[in-house]
């Protein structure tokens, strides 16, 4: 009851109350109020419109300046396949089928489009706009089917990749022969194949079934899409088992005291250590003490795994953090064990944290360059890896490696390289999403 | 009498499930315990409690709070352990077997002792897997259909079975407040403990989910020793056989409900139950 009566007469505390306009200065203050909430909703939308059309510049910069490596211009060419240059023996063995000299086909039929080039050097620059990769397309199909031998048959093969340059314009005609890669008569000839319609734009799928080249119309991201699968396979299975159960230990089966206070400022640190530095352990222990392979996407996927941990650790034990004491509570007092209150109640609830964590590590490792310079990832790898021990490298080095390139056309490569990589990241990103929903409960 | 009561019956008397409030006459201590301390760090909550708790009675705590009621009342299953600062003393005899002993296994006493908590913890699942979890872990149930018995058993029990026999399988964190604190309930007796502790059961319910509860814990008491802390004088006289009063770590005053709410001998149990202080 007391407490009453101080409250009910200020004045019997002996104080005089000054009499205020308290609506006045509420008005007066909430006018103030209203216009820094006013002002802060604006630095909100300015900031977001601000990023929107940063991220819009940059797709349409990696689009516009991508989109026409997904097509190549290819020429129709009716070559002959003489049993005498391909198989002079005549017994068919594969061995005499893959070493032939089906370059001088391909020449011989290019040539008698344009009968009045009997020049050498004119000679060589006309063969020069087909891509050696022409020889490989008959080649396979002669493999194939050899029964092809002796016959006339229509192909479609790349033209090189000046030539495919100056078909799409980036190469101007405009521009002082000297200093143009397509000469003033090839590009006279290629006028004459494009009257003669044998000139087709045709879908790159060279580009996604193929490794990297020294050619850009032959070169493909498949061998790095492989590496780089692989390389996440191996740090997923790595990283993640090991950072949830890490986490579970430290979060409800450690005691809490100074050496695991040690552990967790260390792992919060191992977060900020720069990759190189993973990259230069992996060297050291992988490589050089335990003699793994270099290259290899195993390896790369061991040092990523390093990098990832601490990011999944940190969001792991966050997502168990928040799972509600009660919950913990009443399997506890159902008389569930310790481990039966984690792996049935805790761990699924603070699953779409750990999964969140999980795909940003990932995503991070997928993007990560700077280790795998040290473990030789960074590397010309022209075969697709078929497994993690195999010499591999990864989207980003080849799009490095691309963008480092001199051939224009490797300029709209990198873009396109940049696109595929970025489908992966929303895909995976999506994945995130769908697996968090998925797993989301309301307690 | 109706068909759900029959399979209430039949149930009861199956072999595999023995009711363990029926070995022990009505009145006999359950818990019998003796100078119960506990601290937290440097601090101590309980300065020496001599309590009995009686079987098929319900013991009701009380006492302002940060007296230490609840905190007794968890060291009954031992919930204090997931506390790592907490260290609890003295003697804790369930029927004659101290379990503050160290060789006593937790989980084995939390299977006879259940427990009730302030605010419905449903686990986010089903209704079903909610009330058959403890059955599960524990290994009770010999089959799917002994299982669905059981979880039928249960609801009935806690007053729920009518209300979401056609919705098992919906989370139970659906339910309003009172109807998950009943599935709590009747997660707890589906192992069929001894003993059910309840921390402030009702607190976080409106008056009417109150009173199914109440009558609830009425009812159990034929089968189970139920120990309750309450912050609620009335609900205390209502529903408890026996109170104790406690007051900053001290047992004031015990004995049965009936004679602290009319002629309590102790001045500050006076001073609490008439609203004076607290």
């Amino acid at each position: 009851m007391s407490e009453v009566v101080q409250v009910g007469t200020p004045s019997a505390a002996g104080r005089p109350v000054a009499v205020r306009d308290t609506k006045a200065l509420v008005a007066k203050s909430l006018k103030r109020r209203y216009a820094a909430e006013r002002r802060f909703r604006l630095y909100g939308v300015a900031a977001i419109a601000f990023a929107g059309f940063c991220v819009a510049v940059l797709f349409v910069t990696i689009f516009s300046n991508g989109y026409t490596a997904f097509w190549q211009t290819n020429i129709r060419l009716d070559v002959t396949l003489y049993p005498q240059d391909i198989d002079p023996q005549g017994d068919r063995s594969p061995k005499a089928l893959s070493t032939a000299n089906y370059q001088k086909l391909i020449k011989q039929a290019f040539g008698d489009l344009f009968p009045d080039v009997q020049n050498r050097r004119e000679k060589r620059k006309l063969f020069d706009m087909i891509s050696p990769g022409a020889t490989f397309v008959i080649r396979d199909m002669v493999l194939k089917d050899p029964g092809l031998i002796g016959k006339r048959v229509q192909i479609s093969v790349p033209l090189s990749d000046d030539i495919d340059q100056f078909a799409k314009g980036f190469i101007k005609a405009e521009t002082p022969e000297s200093e143009r890669r397509v000469k003033d008569a090839q590009i006279d000839w290629f006028q004459r194949l494009k009257d003669r319609d044998l000139v087709v734009t045709e879908f790159n799928s060279t580009f996604f079934t193929a490794g990297d080249s020294r050619e850009p119309e032959l070169a493909g991201i498949l061998g790095a899409i492989m590496g780089s699968v692989f390389t996440m396979i191996v740090t997923l299975a790595i990283s993640f088992p090991l950072a949830v159960g890490a986490s579970i230990y430290l979060e409800e089966f450690a005691p809490k005291n100074k050496w695991t206070q040690l552990i967790e400022v260390n792992i919060n640190n191992l977060a900020a250590v720069p990759s190189i530095v993973f990259g230069l352990l992996g060297l050291a222990v992988f490589l050089n003490f335990f003699n793994l392979p270099r290259s290899a996407p195993l390896v790369g996927g061991m040092v990523l795994a390093l990098m990832t941990l601490p990011t999944i650790i940190i969001a792991a034990r966050a997502a168990l953090k928040a799972v509600p004491p009660s919950i913990r509570e009443a399997a506890l007092g159902m008389g569930a064990s310790p481990v039966q209150v984690v792996f049935h109640h805790v761990l699924p609830l603070s699953m779409p944290g750990i999964l969140t964590g999980t795909i940003i590590g990932m995503a991070q490792a997928l993007g990560e360059t700077a280790p795998l310079l040290m473990i030789g990832m960074v590397a010309f790898i022209v075969d697709i890896p078929g497994s993690p021990v195999d010499p591999a490298t990864v989207m980003p080095v080849q799009i490095y490696l691309w963008s480092d390139s001199p051939e224009r056309a490797f300029v709209e490569r990198t873009s396109a390289a940049i696109m595929v990589l970025l489908c992966f990241l929303i895909v995976m990103n999506a994945l995130a999403v769908v697996l968090r929903k998925k797993f989301e409960r309301r307690w | 009498m109706d068909m759900t009561n029959v399979a209430t019956e039949m149930t009861d008397a199956a072999p595999h499930l023995p009711s363990h409030g029926h070995s022990q006459a009505a009145g006999e201590p359950k818990f019998v315990t003796r100078g119960v301390t506990v601290h937290y760090g440097e601090k101590q909550a309980l300065f020496g409690i001599d309590l009995d708790i009686n079987t098929n009675e319900v013991t009701a705590l009380i006492g302002p709070s940060g007296c230490g009621k609840s905190t007794y009342l968890r060291c009954l299953n031992r919930m204090n352990d997931t506390i790592p600062i907490c260290r609890v003393g003295g003697s804790i005899e369930l029927d004659g077997e101290n379990i503050l002993a160290k060789e006593v296994d937790v989980v084995h006493l939390r299977a006879r002792v259940g427990m009730v908590f302030q605010k419905p913890n449903p686990f986010p699942k089903s209704i079903y897997e909610n009330v058959c979890y403890g059955p599960r872990i524990h290994g009770i149930a010999s089959g799917k259909d002994d299982l669905d018995e059981i979880v039928e058993r249960s609801l009935e029990r806690a007053g729920l079975w009518k209300e979401v026999k056609d919705r098992l399988m919906e989370p139970g964190t659906g339910l309003s407040g009172g109807q998950q604190q009943r599935l709590c309930i009747a997660r707890a007796i589906a192992v069929d403990p001894e003993v059910i502790l309840m921390d402030e059961p009702c607190s976080a319910l409106d008056p009417i989910a109150t009173a199914k509860i109440e009558e609830l814990i009425d009812e159990l008491r034929e089968n189970y020793t139920i120990v309750i802390v309450t912050h609620s004088m009335q609900q205390a006289a209502r529903v408890s056989q026996r109170t104790a009063f406690f007051h900053l770590g001290d047992l004031i005053e015990h004995g049965d409900t009936d004679q602290i709410f009319t002629k309590p001998k102790n001045e500050k149990t006076q001073d609490y139950i008439t609203g004076r202080f607290g």
